[in-house]
């Protein structure tokens, strides 16, 4: 089924018009020699065809239900209010695409001003743009970010061990044109450069940012308290890239005096899916908006002074600014900022902060009941929010493979990360995962040992 | 259809979600905690008292029948492809099938981690072999990444890999990029980020790329061209192939935009004309919906001489051995977390799936053919610089009436139900508008839209206020852009 929408008389119409015999007339500058390839590809398959297809592959995936899977490392099984995705999937939204006509578009944008607002109070921040690709490359953006604050004088990236090895290789990635060095991400993500503090020190007066993640890769809480005016000290941004959950609890980094704040948005109302489609958050100071890469909804008023929404300084971004812009980045995760907008206002804040609960008290529930079986050490020590690391007497892989069969993924295998943790399990419970399923991790655990 | 504008003078066209809040108004019950409590670490619990709480968190308290309205309410004031004729120059508007939207929703694909074990996800990684080859085999590549999120991501990709190139062979000179003055913003903007300068080369009288001004900038420090083809004017490059051995000559290397592929599906593989490396916009092309502003995907094709150099991970695998990830040899690295886009990768699967050989050729085929009409109605009344077939879409000049700016030609469609075109793009026509009707769209619709331009050509002598003053029937008037940038107001005040 091709989508089309004409007809063959249709077409004899529209070609007597054109005043062309055929279609292929109209291809007549495309070189003869390489015009209509033979493609080799599937036949077309009707709709009946490729969803049984679909089926079939879909089916292939998996061994767990979200309430039986502990894995998390980046990204969180978390409940989904119906109304969010009822609303996120509505065409208006859906197939609408960046509100270059703002008259025409005041649903998205007052969408997405109501998201930066949300985000800003989470994040105790002033300023939020209307979203990144993901976790990983506004973590990456916030970089090219100091170093563009400090007029690219500094191009020294301090990054905490504790950081997303994901989040590290991308934006190593986008800093490779940049001349810039990146260091702290390969200490010992166990020893002394773990705690924000200390990692300050490695700040100097060529470093453009320091970064820390909060709670870090591991689960862990470190407090952020005097790390701004240290970071400040030497002339550097502090930079706290955060899960927005434990948000609904914990303080923001705002109240810590963080300059930038990165974050993964996907907890907020969007499914796992593979990794994709995600949303990045991207939070700053006031002070550094001329800065900021993306796009921003801001409000202003109609000829006759009723309030409306538009996106507004654009002269940092691409279509204007062109090679001077703060970024190229154009097309955005803006539906997804609006499941995060939909989730935060269907929870509230109170909701927030029982599902933060819920996995604040549920992890170490379960790191208490999985300490005890033989060979297993809750190696956690320092607070942690949602996750903990667990040592197994067998590799994490195995007790992986072994769990899956009786239907648990029992978390994220470290070694895959860390060639010196391949017995070290990543175990993360959020609000899907109760009191039973914890049970039953526990008894699982322990048969897949034996 | 158009909402119905309140003509009560309101301060806004909509409340705010915080206008509808009022403290215990959100019931919603979360499961009870059940298994005793851990202490909380000293001094980190956020103090979010309404009343003098040092860490507020005002989020909006409402009822999710309220909640169901009030965005319900804002929905109804977008235009969508689902509800209007879209015709956005360069973004492709078509129609995004539905099948694609149950496709990307089976649980086994939204439920599935991105953290599982290959082992666990053999589904998934088939699926995304099979489209790194459907979409290598429709653009003549070695090889594809799907990793990028968007065609911006997908530039970056394409351009740090010609850079990655260059390096390899020692060749660390080369750091001038060739962009045509009809490219997009992001082009230039990718360049700069890639470490690179952007050089701007004209166009020439038919609107290709100038080659004497190219062969002038070809020298030993150029790292490559960036091209789209059909380019921005909804024109085919006539010296495509003169244009890449060009740039091959002196050394540099070809980046294909492929925002305007949907021209060229099944009628050219820009990898049989020697662009090196490409990305795709499957927002676009492959019409997974663009969500108000995303979420895209923007894979990256590349010949031989580049394959290497994607970023990683891609997959690799048969039925019978499996499928795993693998990082490409030489890797620019990782362009973001996971495997890209994966939910959008699903739904374009499912389109090229759909169509089949035939049915990509017949894609771009009615989409040129519907440009073409829409363009035969309206040039006589709205002129188009370069006379020659366009592509996919075609610039046509808002230069009717004097006085009359394309802006104003552009708010009074909204009036008549349609979206605008792109406007003031390319910069190299004064006063643009960029039309890009898409296959999906009907003869009847095509025709509509032509008489309602030539309708706004006609009001624009006979009543030239009611172009200034549109749009005149949508929840709000025209919009102060200036006020919004001097004032910022980018959030609401509690």
């Amino acid at each position: 089924m091709a989508y089309i929408g004409n007809t063959d008389a249709d077409r004899r119409k529209m070609l007597d018009r054109i005043g062309v015999e055929s279609v292929e007339e109209l291809f007549r500058d495309v070189p003869e020699h390489a015009r209509y390839p033979k493609l080799q590809l599937p036949a077309e398959l009707s709709e009946v065809e490729i969803l049984e297809e679909l089926r079939g592959l879909a089916g292939k995936n998996g061994c767990a239900t979200p309430s039986t899977s502990f894995l998390g490392a980046g990204v969180y099984n978390r409940f989904i209010p119906s109304v969010v995705p009822y609303l996120a999937s509505r065409g208006e939204f859906v197939t609408a695409y960046t509100p270059y006509q703002p008259e025409a578009s005041q649903g998205t944008l007052q969408s997405l001003f109501e998201y930066q607002t949300m985000v800003a109070d989470l994040t105790g921040m002033d300023i939020v743009n209307a979203s990144h690709y993901d976790g990983a490359t506004s973590v990456a953006e916030a970089a090219l970010m100091s170093i563009r604050v400090s007029r690219s004088k500094r191009r020294r990236v301090v990054t905490s061990p504790g950081l997303h090895p994901e989040y590290v290789q991308t934006m190593e990635t986008y800093l490779q044109a940049m001349d810039a060095e990146v260091v702290g991400k390969d200490e010992d993500a166990d020893g002394a450069y773990a705690e924000p503090t200390k990692l300050a020190e490695l700040v100097d007066e060529n470093t453009a940012c320091l970064i820390v993640q909060y709670p870090d890769f591991f689960g862990r809480l470190y407090s952020l308290e005097g790390l701004a005016d240290a970071v400040h000290a030497k002339g550097a941004l502090l930079v706290v890239h955060i899960d927005p959950i434990a948000l609904g609890l914990f303080r923001s980094p705002g109240s810590y005096g963080a300059d930038i704040v990165t974050g993964e948005g996907q907890p907020l109302g969007m499914p796992v899916s593979y990794g994709g489609p995600y949303l990045g958050i991207f939070a700053c100071r006031r002070d550094y908006v001329r800065s900021l890469p993306g796009r921003l909804a801001g409000r202003t008023v109609d000829t006759e002074g009723r309030e409306g929404f538009v996106l507004t300084l654009n002269t940092r971004e691409q279509h204007i600014r062109r090679e001077k812009a703060t970024s190229n980045i154009c097309t955005n995760q803006g539906l997804m900022a609006l499941h995060a907008a939909l989730y935060l206002a269907a929870m509230g804040a109170r909701g927030l902060k029982t599902v933060a609960e819920l996995s604040y008290h549920r992890s170490h529930y379960a790191a208490q009941r999985l300490n005890k079986l033989d060979g297993f050490n809750a190696r956690t020590k320092v607070p942690y929010f949602g996750e903990f690391v667990l040592e197994c007497p067998i590799e994490a892989k195995e007790v992986i493979r072994r769990s899956c069969e009786k239907g648990i993924v029992p978390g994220f295998d470290l070694g895959r990360y860390y060639p010196d943790r391949k017995n070290q399990l990543l175990v993360c419970v959020t609000e899907m995962n109760s009191r039973e399923q914890i049970e039953k991790l526990s008894k699982t655990l322990e048969e897949v040992v034996q | 259809m158009s909402p119905v504008r309140n003509d009560a003078k309101t301060e806004s066209a909509f409340p705010l979600i915080w206008d509808l809040s009022s403290p215990g108004r959100n019931t919603r019950t979360l499961p009870k905690l059940d298994v005793p409590e851990a202490p909380l670490p000293e001094g980190m619990v956020r103090d979010t008292e309404a009343e003098g709480g040092t860490d507020p968190l005002p989020l909006p308290d409402i009822s999710e029948l309220e909640l169901v309205r009030h965005y319900t309410r804002l929905s109804q004031s977008n235009f969508s492809i689902d509800t209007n004729f879209y015709p956005l120059g360069s973004c492709t508007m078509k129609y995004n099938p539905k099948t694609n939207e149950t496709a990307a929703g089976l649980p086994g694909f939204v439920d599935q981690h991105p953290q599982q074990p290959e082992e666990l996800s053999q589904g998934s990684l088939e699926l995304l072999d099979r489209l790194q080859k459907m979409l290598a085999e429709i653009s003549g590549y070695a090889g594809v990444a799907l990793q990028p999120a968007a065609g911006a991501q997908g530039e970056l990709t394409g351009v740090l890999m010609i850079r990655a190139y260059h390096a390899s062979r020692n060749d660390t000179k080369r750091r001038k990029m060739l962009i045509p003055d009809s490219a997009h913003g992001t082009n230039p903007a990718t360049v700069t980020m890639a470490g690179f300068k952007a050089v701007e080369l004209p166009s020439d009288r038919n609107g290709n790329v100038d080659l004497e001004a190219l062969r002038e900038n070809c020298d030993e420090e150029t790292a490559g061209l960036m091209i789209t083809n059909p380019n921005t004017l909804g024109l085919f490059e006539e010296h495509i192939e003169a244009v890449v051995r060009t740039v091959h000559e002196c050394g540099g290397l070809v980046y294909g935009d492929g925002a305007n592929l949907n021209a060229l599906t099944g009628v050219l593989r820009p990898g049989d004309v020697g662009i090196d490396v490409m990305h795709f916009n499957l927002h676009k092309t492959f019409s997974t919906p663009h969500g108000g502003g995303g979420p895209g995907a923007g894979p990256v094709g590349a010949a031989k001489k580049l394959v290497d150099f994607l970023p990683g991970p891609v997959v690799t695998g048969d039925p019978k051995a499996g499928y795993r990830f693998v990082n490409p040899s030489k890797s620019i690295g990782r362009m973001k977390s996971f495997f890209g886009n994966f939910g959008m990768l699903v739904r374009a699967f499912t389109y090229i799936m759909m169509h089949g050989p035939e049915g990509l050729r017949a894609m771009a085929e009615n989409a040129v053919l519907n440009a073409n009409y829409l363009k035969s109605l309206v040039e006589d009344v709205y002129p188009v610089k370069y006379s020659r077939s366009c592509m996919h879409e075609f610039v046509a000049g808002g230069t009717i009436v004097e006085g009359i700016h394309t802006m104003d030609i552009a708010k009074r469609l909204l009036d008549y139900g349609y979206h605008a075109p792109t406007v003031y793009f390319p910069l190299i026509v004064k006063e643009a508008l960029m039309i890009e009707p898409t296959e999906s769209e009907t003869r009847e619709t095509v025709e509509g839209f032509a008489e309602a331009l030539i309708s706004i050509a006609r009001e624009a002598r006979d009543n030239p206020e009611l172009l200034h003053g549109a749009p005149h029937t949508l929840p709000v008037l025209r919009l102060d852009e200036k006020k919004a940038a001097k004032e910022l107001v980018l959030r609401y005040e509690h």
